[in-house]
């Protein structure tokens, strides 16, 4: 095992970018479960949707067109989702939801290869954030520290809205307690919707942002799925700490037990999993006390 | 236009002899749905365009029933005995992942079916387990790899990191290389194993393997994996001190271009490339762009020449389930791999492996070989099959 300080920093980083992807895509997914007690298992698939867009959108003008319009294509699709399907599904138990949202990954998921075809595509890294800079001691693709950068941003900007503005004051409200905050004047209906669509644009965004790191592939929704879960399982349903927490204890357990204990690596998050469950069942850091 | 005049002469011939002509039926078996659909299309092509270009050989006529495996060993071997018993097919083709092919091989050999395998690689296939009714026109993972050993030893190599995702072959394309590499003098400094479908990022990997004291790095990936694991080791910058080597899926044709520059100068062993250099080839590429607008990947050929071999077996009288897999056991001929001939102790391939660079070309990214490495025999492998019966 390497002892060159160097070799932990830019493994430091690695494990920073994978929770920032990975953040991106569980927050959408835990304010929804926690404000509409909603479970949809096609998120992933809405990630896998904006990656394809940014491809195809890549193709014609470059790769900030389908930066900017990954997130709204796939909040498009959010809003046809809500209005066709999921809006009925509101009051139907858990159960339900699960079956509709689970068939509705593999709908997605032939979609996109009707659309699409089966042969993976792959988009470049723009110019702007392409090659290495020096860190640290250490050479480290641009490209990844945007990654990160973005995904503080963004965690920045939601911890502004959520905790400073009204709409902020609602949502927390929602979650906390929907019948009182109904009660208190609050369309908690139409507040659902906004939620859902940002979920669903930062869904997308995501996607747009790992494509040039990993392949475009129908399969890719399905893959990051589990991990998802698992993030606002450890991090507990509805807060926006919760997600960024169990972002990062994913993304370092998953990094670090690569490094230092290749064979158990696979199984260090599952077993990390299974000790929150145990010990708090509502996971690290839950919306509600 | 050829083909149009071959296919009016084998119509002409079949009118003239209407005695001899027998039809065969073919089960195709692919996974049409799930992960290896765009692998099926191009073996589905190959097959279909080498039924076009030679069928007129034989007096033999095919008729393919297509079946989707969907990569489910279960729904493959229902699917399997749906093609055995309901539509009593003469011969199998196809078979993509060597789980599948595992969960069928009991059923083909004990039905007494031939199956000409047109992907799966597992070593054991053509090993332990053969069976006279199995011949594969494929490859094997060990055949892949194994003479890339001496070949980066002669290269001056001989510190090596090596990466490959942890399953079945996996573990068979680097242990094959690992053992012929080591024998020639060369020395394995590191060797990790990737959770398989589960690892998007190998920044943690290539740290590792950085900080080996390699000199070159080889692995085995495919599919999606191959383009992230590609795309990631050059955005780290690794390629320049310590280049990349590998078992050729990792730059296929057929997802190449979407790796980009990234796979250039990558250098990896396969049993074909689209650039091989021998009239046949040129032909088949040719053939295939004009069927399908795309350059022949490995698959394709795999397709190709198990419907090559089908034809050649009949080609000897071989009507019939039994005749066929006697047949297809003594198959061999000229191809666009080069010479292609069946080894009877295991039912494997026998064919030159191609030592090739990704580079860039006109039209995007091509493949330069390097050297061709001679055609040699699996060992046996654990294999005792009856010898062919003539």
């Amino acid at each position: 095992m390497s002892l060159d300080p160097g070799f932990w920093a830019l493994q430091t980083l690695n494990a920073l970018q994978l929770s920032m992807l990975l953040f991106l895509l569980s927050i959408g997914l835990t304010v929804i479960f926690g404000l509409m007690h909603f479970v949809n298992l096609a998120h992933g698939s809405l990630y896998a949707l904006g990656a394809y867009v940014a491809a195809a959108a890549a193709t014609v003008g470059g790769y900030w067109t389908g930066f900017f319009l990954a997130p709204v294509a796939v909040a498009g699709m959010g809003i046809l989702l809500y209005g066709g399907l999921i809006k009925r599904m509101r009051k139907s138990g858990p159960m339900a939801q699960v079956l509709v949202t689970f068939g509705l990954i593999f709908a997605l998921l032939d979609l996109t290869r009707i659309v699409w075809g089966d042969i993976a595509l792959a988009i470049e890294v723009p110019s702007l954030l392409a090659g290495r800079v020096s860190l640290f001691g250490i050479d480290y693709p641009v490209y990844r520290l945007f990654i990160i950068a973005l995904g503080l941003a963004i965690f920045a900007a939601l911890a502004m809205v959520l905790k400073r503005t009204q709409i902020g004051a609602m949502i927390r409200a929602g979650v906390d307690n929907d019948a009182m905050a109904a009660c208190l004047g609050i369309n908690v209906e139409r507040l659902f919707f906004i939620v859902f669509c940002v979920g669903c644009a930062l869904a997308g965004l995501a996607g747009a942002v790992a494509a040039p790191l990993l392949s475009v592939t129908p399969d890719m929704g399905l893959q990051i799925l589990i991990p998802t879960l698992i993030v606002i399982v450890i991090g507990g349903l509805g807060s926006l700490q919760g997600a960024i927490a169990g972002s990062l204890i994913f993304g370092f357990v998953q990094t670090f037990g690569a490094v230092l204990a290749p064979q158990l690596a696979s199984v260090l998050i599952y077993a990390l999993l299974a000790a929150v469950l145990v010990i708090r069942p509502m996971g690290l850091f839950p919306a509600k006390g | 236009m050829k083909t149009t005049v071959l296919a009016a002469l084998g119509f002409a011939t079949a009118l003239s002899m209407p005695a001899n002509a027998e039809e065969i039926k073919v089960g195709l078996l692919l996974p049409y749905s799930g992960v290896y659909a765009a692998l099926s299309n191009d073996i589905e092509a190959g097959f279909e365009l080498a039924i076009e270009e030679y069928g007129s050989e034989t007096d033999a006529s095919f008729v393919l029933l297509r079946e989707d495996t969907e990569v489910k060993p279960p729904v493959a071997l229902a699917k399997a005995k749906k093609l055995i018993l309901q539509d009593k097919v003469d011969v199998m083709a196809g078979i993509v992942s060597s789980g599948v092919l595992g969960a069928v091989r009991d059923l083909i050999d004990g039905a007494g079916v031939p199956l000409i395998v047109a992907n799966a690689g597992n070593d054991e296939a053509t090993g332990a387990h053969c069976s006279p009714f199995i011949t594969r026109m494929s490859f094997s993972n060990g055949q892949v790899n194994r003479p890339m050993g001496p070949w980066m030893v002669e290269q001056g190599l001989t510190k090596v990191f090596t990466l490959a995702p942890d399953y079945a072959a996996g573990r068979q394309m680097i242990d094959s290389f690992a053992e012929t590499f080591t024998a020639a003098g060369g020395e394995i400094v590191g060797q990790e194993f990737t959770p398989f479908q589960k690892t998007q990022d190998f920044g943690p990997f290539l740290a590792k393997a950085k900080a080996s004291g390699a000199q070159a790095v080889y692995v085995f990936y495919a599919g999606g994996e191959a383009i992230s694991f590609v795309k990631q080791y050059d955005s780290f910058g690794l390629k320049s001190d310590l280049p990349l080597y590998g078992s050729g899926f990792l730059t296929s044709p057929l997802y190449v271009n979407a790796e980009g520059p990234a796979a250039e100068g990558v250098i990896t062993a396969l049993h074909y490339v689209p650039t091989i250099d021998n009239p046949e080839n040129a032909a088949f590429v040719t053939a295939f762009e004009a069927k399908t607008g795309r350059i022949p990947s490995e698959y394709a050929v795999q397709g190709f020449d198990a419907a090559r071999a089908l034809i050649e077996a009949t080609k000897t009288g071989a009507t019939d389930r039994d005749s066929l897999a006697n047949a297809l056991r003594q198959v061999h001929f000229d191809g666009p791999r080069g010479t292609l001939s069946i080894d009877p102790a295991t039912n494997n391939i026998v064919q030159p492996i191609y030592v090739y660079e990704t580079v860039a070309g006109d039209a995007g990214l091509t493949q330069k070989v390097l050297a061709t490495l001679p055609a040699t025999p699996d060992p046996i492998n654990g294999c005792a099959m009856a010898p062919v019966s003539n």
